[in-house]
């Protein structure tokens, strides 16, 4: 039992190291999908995947990095307050954009140019 | 690998000014704000443990709150021009359950 | 009165977790001091209820988030794989979602649960129905939302989940 506990303990830091890793590809995968999708309500969903697993991921490394201290308590409470507020504020934006009359871009849209859909910039 | 994190989180934080300035519409840049602030709060909490002190998460916890309210705060303002506004419209001031 | 202590408790907690300071008799006292104004300015405002101090029924929701993460887990591969595809195939879509919890708590929970997961985010909320914005039509299916609106539902303590 401590054998396994130990050899967890050698492997926590390659782990981190994995999910942080990740976490900052996901996050700029993101990133890049609120640039190349070619409107309003799309790219909302792309900044979905960095508020959720991007973050999940980036912490859940620092956390494993800190190990069982203060210090990982307040990361899970940034983390848990990242994840109740995120989806708050995208229903705002979304819900503002469509009280305000923007039409999403419906059907099958293939291979957009980024910003082919262009308002009036208000 | 904390640094490796901390280039490609700059880099994504790159890419949302890039959004900021292009974004055709208002809700574009109000959408690439939020998303740059969850960006800032994952990198100050990076920053911590590249420096070596974990003060930066406390900020990270209050920049968490404040990003989200000055999102509510823009949104309100331009559909309302005025901040002193109700969101509410069941309830009134001073009125109990 | 149980709602007033278990906020109480819940601010005691945060407190301590964010200060860090254990030892200071004053600096404790002061504490307890702020976690019980916080708790009494509440009751004076009468927003103290099930909404604002939810911690009694808190053990309902660990059943519910973990099956959430999941979902948000298998949402985003799509969501992923369809932003690096070289040609990208994009099918947005407009839903009506009837089906919905009868609580309000329980509509809020379903609402950014939809909005949490990537790939759909509710546009606009009404007393019985959701509009949902979906990236990719495969995402609109109609048993999916069902399923977490009774999920949602079970976690706020409905006696009748919706079918």
């Amino acid at each position: 039992m401590s054998d396994l506990l130990h050899i967890l303990d050698i492997l926590r830091p390659y782990v981190a190291g994995i999910a942080l890793l990740s976490g900052g590809v996901i996050v700029l995968i993101g990133a890049s999908g609120v640039l190349r999708l070619p409107d309003f309500y799309t790219r909302l969903h792309a900044a979905g995947v960095t508020d959720t697993l991007g973050t999940l991921l980036v912490l859940l490394g620092l956390i494993l990095l800190s190990g069982f201290t203060l210090l990982s308590g307040k990361l899970a409470l940034v983390g848990l307050f990242l994840l109740l507020t995120s989806p708050a504020a995208t229903h705002a934006v979304a819900n503002a954009a469509h009280k305000a009359g923007l039409k999403p871009r419906l059907g099958t849209i293939q291979n957009p140019s980024p910003d082919e859909a262009k308002g009036d910039a208000s | 690998m904390i640094f490796a994190t901390s280039l490609l989180l700059m880099a994504s934080m790159a890419l949302m000014l890039v959004r900021l300035l292009r974004g055709p519409q208002l809700y574009d840049r109000v959408l690439a704000v939020n998303s740059f602030g969850t960006k800032t709060i994952l990198f100050l909490c990076v920053f911590a443990f590249l420096i070596g002190r974990s003060d930066a998460v406390d900020i990270a916890l209050l920049y968490a709150l404040m990003n989200f309210i000055a999102t509510i705060a823009i949104l309100k303002f331009f559909r309302y021009r005025a901040l002193d506004v109700a969101l509410s419209r069941t309830r009134r001031r001073g009125e109990a359950r | 009165m149980g709602y007033a202590l278990s906020l109480t408790v819940a601010m005691a907690v945060l407190w301590l977790m964010l200060s860090g300071h254990y030892d200071s008799t004053l600096l404790l006292s002061l504490g307890a001091g702020s976690a019980i104004f916080a708790s009494a300015l509440a009751w004076r405002l009468h927003i103290l209820d099930g909404e604002t101090s939810p911690y009694h029924k808190l053990w309902r929701f660990f059943v519910y988030w973990p099956w959430l993460l999941w979902e948000v887990i298998k949402a985003n591969i799509i969501v992923i794989r369809t932003i690096l595809q070289p040609d990208m195939v994009l099918t947005p879509r407009m839903v009506r979602v009837k089906t919905m919890p009868k609580t309000d708590m329980g509509r809020a929970l379903f609402a950014n649960s939809i909005t949490l997961t990537p790939g759909t985010v509710s546009v606009d909320l009404d007393a019985d129905e959701v509009i949902v914005h979906a990236v990719l039509k495969e995402l609109t299916g109609k048993e999916g939302f069902a399923d977490m609106a009774a999920r949602c539902a079970r976690a706020c303590g409905e006696k009748d989940p919706v079918k």
